[in-house]
């Protein structure tokens, strides 16, 4: 029986095989554009994702403050009131789970031939832990070379492109403002960060190191910044709030007056981008689903004027003994057979055209097998519940009335 | 037993100018095996009584019984079975499925009754031939003569093996030729005891079955058995 009437929806198709498929268009149209907007705002949303997680994860970053000199205010940053002894006095805060003082700076580097401009930053072997940050090649440098101020380097990809080469760099000799550092190890390639800088083009090397030789910092010990990440996302403000308490309390900090310092939640930062990409896949979504719907809208256009045109065909039917539900069926089952092949070809068009928008503009598109099934899924409501109404129409067809229709 | 059996019908239609009655006061019975001609001119009420005869239609008031079956107490779903099962109708345009070939369109009522693919290919092919086209089984109804179409459609209400056909002025678009063909085969179906109640305006025609009825505004005047085929009960005339 069924078997029979899915071969009378067929045949009922193929009778008019250009309205057919002008009807499947609206289908393929809405679903190809559903796949294809949910491809690229999941993509968005994964390479988000990724370079949230190549920052690391519930970070705050204490920054010293400004100072002003002959009047002029330098940025924050810039003074020397963070050092060492508050990083350590943070990392005794309830709810820390690391901590890395960082003193940073540019400085041009040299080896063999070549030489290249890029960021040193001074920190401890905590620093590359907070960052997720692992070592392609050789090892880091331990707290004892931090004591000891030895001169040893990690480098960043971009530094190894530009100054070696094809060599491998563990134990050459590099000199970074003329001072030999010996390469103690490669870092993996972290790509952009959200704010688009090449995280790659980095040298690391011992905070002591640095303060000593490169960065020449008038007050030992101090510290440009101190990257603290905290144990939860629940425990920030928490931690927030300590660091502002204890660094107030270190730096005799009166109650109204300003601090010599900043906090900044890293991870709110990163958390307000992820909600974009979300809102804008959603609002992708959404667009694409009214194409869904005016497919739906087609589809219950053109089985109402296939009904009335087989008004004739729908009082035989009656009267040689098809039941209501019959009827029912036989024009449900022909919108559903329209809305799926419709959409089975809609998702072969999104699939090839997200492949497409990620060959030529290298965007990251994400065909996840979920976002294909609720394609799928809604297109075969859409086929029920706009084929619903034209079948019912059919059904309730007086048979006499229907017989008598030319 | 009677195969049909019809009491103080009535039928009223709702329409913008007030009710009108369409059938007054009808008394009908048929027994199985009998071949009757309705005749009248229009708007008498004879096709309105053949769709309620065909369960197309309900009457007003009055009670119809058919092969035991109290019409006016079914549901849509079992008057769609009585049509299925019980009855089997030839139209005067035929009505066959255009884009459905002759296998096909004789077998889609044993469709409605869930028989299995093969059963019903083999039946529609066996009465195919019974009525003359074994050989345009996979032919399209525009490919063939009206004669022949309506052997189609003989063929489609017998394929259910039904008590009773109802043909509504089944020679209505067939020439004088084709027309005594179709009435011969007719013949024979109630020859092989088949009940047919057959709507007609010529008289020729009428002239084949057993028995003739005639109505006129609403009513039957006239009731005459011409030819006893079956042991016949006369019906009761009404006023």
């Amino acid at each position: 029986m069924f078997s029979a009437m899915l071969g009378e929806a067929w045949r009922a198709m193929g009778a008019n095989r250009l309205r057919t498929f002008l009807t499947m268009l609206g289908m393929m149209i809405g679903v190809g554009s559903v796949v294809l907007m949910m491809a690229v705002g999941q993509g968005a949303q994964e390479s988000v994702k990724q370079s949230i997680n190549a920052m690391g994860s519930n970070l705050f970053i204490v920054l010293s403050g400004s100072f002003t000199a002959s009047g002029a205010r330098s940025g924050s940053g810039n003074s020397s009131s963070l050092n060492v002894n508050d990083a350590n006095a943070i990392g005794e805060l309830d709810g820390v789970n690391n901590v890395a003082p960082i003193s940073m700076g540019n400085a041009q580097v040299v080896y063999g031939n070549n030489n290249w401009s890029t960021s040193i930053i001074g920190t401890t072997p905590a620093y590359l832990d907070i960052r997720v940050w692992e070592l392609e090649d050789g090892y880091v440098f331990s707290e004892s070379d931090i004591r000891s101020a030895t001169r040893v380097a990690l480098v960043g990809k971009t530094v190894v492109e530009n100054i070696f080469g094809d060599t491998n760099p563990i134990g050459k000799t590099i000199r970074i403002k003329q001072n030999p550092f010996v390469v103690l190890g490669v870092l993996k390639s972290k790509g952009q960060s959200l704010d688009g800088r090449d995280q790659d083009d980095t040298i690391i090397i011992p905070l002591t190191t640095a303060q000593r030789k490169i960065l020449g910092n008038q007050f030992a010990g101090s510290v440009r910044q101190i990257m603290v990440q905290a144990n939860t996302q629940e425990l920030m403000p928490m931690v927030e709030q300590n660091i502002n308490g204890l660094l107030n309390q270190r730096h005799n900090i009166r109650e109204g007056s300003d601090s010599d310092f900043f906090v900044r939640n890293l991870t709110a930062v990163a958390n307000s981008a992820a909600e974009t990409t979300r809102t804008m896949s959603l609002l992708l979504g959404a667009i694409a689903s009214v194409s869904l719907l005016v497919g739906g809208i087609g589809i219950m256009n053109i089985m109402l004027v296939s009904v009335t045109e087989r008004t004739r065909e729908i009082g035989i039917r009656m009267a040689i003994g098809a039941r209501e539900r019959d009827i029912l069926l036989q024009f449900l089952l022909e919108a559903i057979v329209i809305s799926i092949i419709g959409c089975l070809i809609g998702l072969i068009l999104g699939i090839t055209g997200a492949m497409l928008v990620n060959k030529i503009t290298q965007a990251a598109v994400v065909i996840s097998s979920n976002s294909v099934m609720i394609a799928f899924a809604v297109a075969a409501s859409v086929g029920i519940f706009f084929g619903f109404y034209p079948a019912r129409k059919a059904a309730r067809m007086n048979p006499i009335e229907a017989l008598r229709y030319q | 037993m009677s195969l049909v059996l019809v009491q103080d019908l009535n039928k009223d239609y709702e329409t913008a100018a007030g009710a009108i009655t369409v059938l007054k006061q009808v008394n009908f019975t048929m027994d199985a095996g009998d071949f009757v001609a309705i005749m009248g001119p229009s708007g008498s009420g004879k096709s309105t009584f053949m769709n309620i005869l065909g369960c197309l239609d309900k009457p007003t008031s009055g009670q119809y019984t058919l092969d035991r079956h109290h019409v006016a107490a079914l549901n849509g779903n079992e008057l769609a079975q009585i049509r299925n099962q019980t009855i089997g109708f030839v139209f005067q345009g035929f009505n066959l499925l255009s884009r459905t070939t002759l296998l096909d369109n004789v077998a889609l009522p044993l469709v409605y009754s869930g028989v299995s693919k093969s059963e019903r290919q083999s039946r529609a092919k066996t009465l195919l031939e019974k009525v003359g086209l074994g050989k345009h089984i996979h032919a399209l109804p525009n490919q063939i003569s009206g004669g022949q179409q309506q052997r189609v459609a003989i063929a489609r209400a017998l394929v259910n093996r039904p008590r009773l056909i109802l043909a509504d002025e089944p020679t209505g678009n067939l020439d004088s030729v084709t027309s005594e063909e179709i009435m011969a085969l007719f013949s024979e179906l109630n020859a092989e005891d088949i009940s047919i109640i057959l709507v007609t305006h010529e008289s020729d025609i009428a002239a084949h079955a057993s028995r003739q009825i005639r109505f006129l505004d609403g009513r039957i005047v006239h009731d005459e058995r011409t030819q006893s085929t079956t042991p016949v009960t006369q019906a009761e005339e009404t006023s």
